[in-house]
């Protein structure tokens, strides 16, 4: 039991995927115009994540080395097929909202990174609360980006209005460069509080190519 | 005409690949190093996604449709992807090594790279005809070639910048640095109605 919390902590804050591995940045900044999208995103990557790190886990001594990265993709892809046909049964505007970024959790870096770093190695049970705590950082990342952007760009929260009539929403933040600017400005201040600490991320301090990109065993073989 | 100028014009400028549509943010941020790798990256990008964009094109309306299993497009598109990128670097690694060493070490990063994926799915769903798709994939990919090249340009010169705070250096930057650029490209908005 303690092995399965330390999972989840590890996913929520040790390596949290947003802001300290810096992967799958695209939902992040694309979809986080409102809470409501961004809870929507991250529990379908979480559910997605869930599955394919426990079938991952399963088949774990039948993928032969050579072919896992295809035999991966094919299973998360296999996932996401399904999640598309519930969604747009079940939440039909979110859905639309999310557009295109439903299926393209297929090439989301988490869920391969996942498979590729912890499912493929270890047994099932714990590489399910390895996909809970991942995909709970994911999420988390994801509503305090949708919390900022909403809250600035439209005055609202998860739909309700927080603040005040006076307040005209800043309506750059909701549009595409507020995404950027918001992400920029949410790691200048975590690479703050890290250089106080004096504890160093290289993945944000110099990043570049795919020296310190944790998936670099993916693209690299793939 | 006007529909393929129409597409040109907004895949590039108006709804650009990285600022506006959010895809390949990844590499766009990664591989901006340096303004020759950007270029590479940039070229491989607008490569694969062109040939992509026909072979899916071809697999969705000869073997997913006459099958009634459009659902699986998904699995489809990126098997496709993932075949095309591996053939693409053997052909192009024995037949013509300049090409390769422009851009073939770029080639494997393209697999997992959401844009090939990006591209080829909003091309099935605008129902593009095999002309049109081919036409947005390339276009789509330039525009990506233009905002990387653009951000690796801005980036090489603020490595000789010295008063930059410590925090704001790698990502932050040019985070801050896209977002002013998206700026700049959200002033071709009234170009494609």
């Amino acid at each position: 039991m303690n092995k399965a919390l330390e999972r989840i902590k590890n996913g929520v804050i040790t390596e949290n995927v947003t802001f300290v591995q810096v992967i799958a940045m695209c939902p992040v900044l694309a979809i986080t115009t409102s809470v409501k999208n961004s809870i929507g995103m991250g529990i379908a990557a979480t559910i997605v994540l869930i599955g394919s790190n426990f079938v991952i886990s399963l088949l774990r001594n039948f993928i032969p080395d050579k072919v896992r990265i295809p035999s991966f993709i094919v299973i998360i892809a296999s996932f996401v097929t399904i999640l598309d046909f519930l969604m747009k049964g079940y939440a039909p505007t979110l859905y639309k909202a999310l557009g295109i970024f439903i299926p393209l959790i297929v090439v989301n870096c988490l869920i391969l990174g996942r498979a590729e770093a912890y499912a493929s190695k270890n047994p099932p049970l714990l590489s399910v609360f390895d996909g809970i705590g991942q995909g709970l950082g994911f999420t988390l990342s994801l509503v305090i980006v949708g919390t900022i952007r909403e809250i600035i760009g439209a005055g609202t929260f998860y739909g309700l209005q927080v603040l005040p009539n006076g307040y005209t929403p800043c309506a750059i933040i909701v549009s595409p460069p507020g995404a950027f600017l918001t992400l920029g400005i949410l790691m200048a201040i975590l690479s703050k509080i890290r250089l106080n600490k004096k504890i160093s991320n290289k993945r944000i301090s110099d990043y570049s190519g795919c020296e310190h990109c944790p998936n670099i065993g993916i693209c690299h073989k793939a | 005409m006007l529909k393929a100028f129409q597409i040109i014009v907004s895949a590039i400028l108006v709804n650009n690949y990285v600022l506006s549509r959010f895809l390949g943010i990844c590499s766009f941020l990664g591989v901006s190093k340096k303004i020759e790798t950007a270029k590479g990256m940039g070229i491989a990008v607008t490569f694969v996604m062109g040939l992509a964009s026909i072979m899916s094109w071809l697999v969705f309306n000869f073997i997913l449709k006459p099958l009634h299993i459009e659902y699986m497009y998904t699995i489809a598109f990126i098997l496709v992807i993932a075949a095309l990128v591996q053939f693409v670097e053997m052909v192009i690694k024995k037949k013509m090594p300049g090409l390769y060493k422009a851009f073939g070490i770029y080639l494997p990063l393209i697999t997992t790279n959401c844009a090939i994926l990006g591209a080829v799915i909003i091309n099935m769903n605008e129902n593009y005809n095999l002309f049109y798709s081919f036409l947005f994939a390339v276009c789509s990919g330039l525009g990506y070639l233009l905002a990387i090249v653009l951000l690796a340009g801005i980036r090489e010169r603020m490595e000789f910048s010295d008063n930059m705070p410590e925090a704001l250096k790698g990502l932050p930057i040019s985070l801050i640095t896209a977002c002013l650029m998206s700026i700049a490209f959200s002033g071709f908005q009234g170009l494609v109605q």
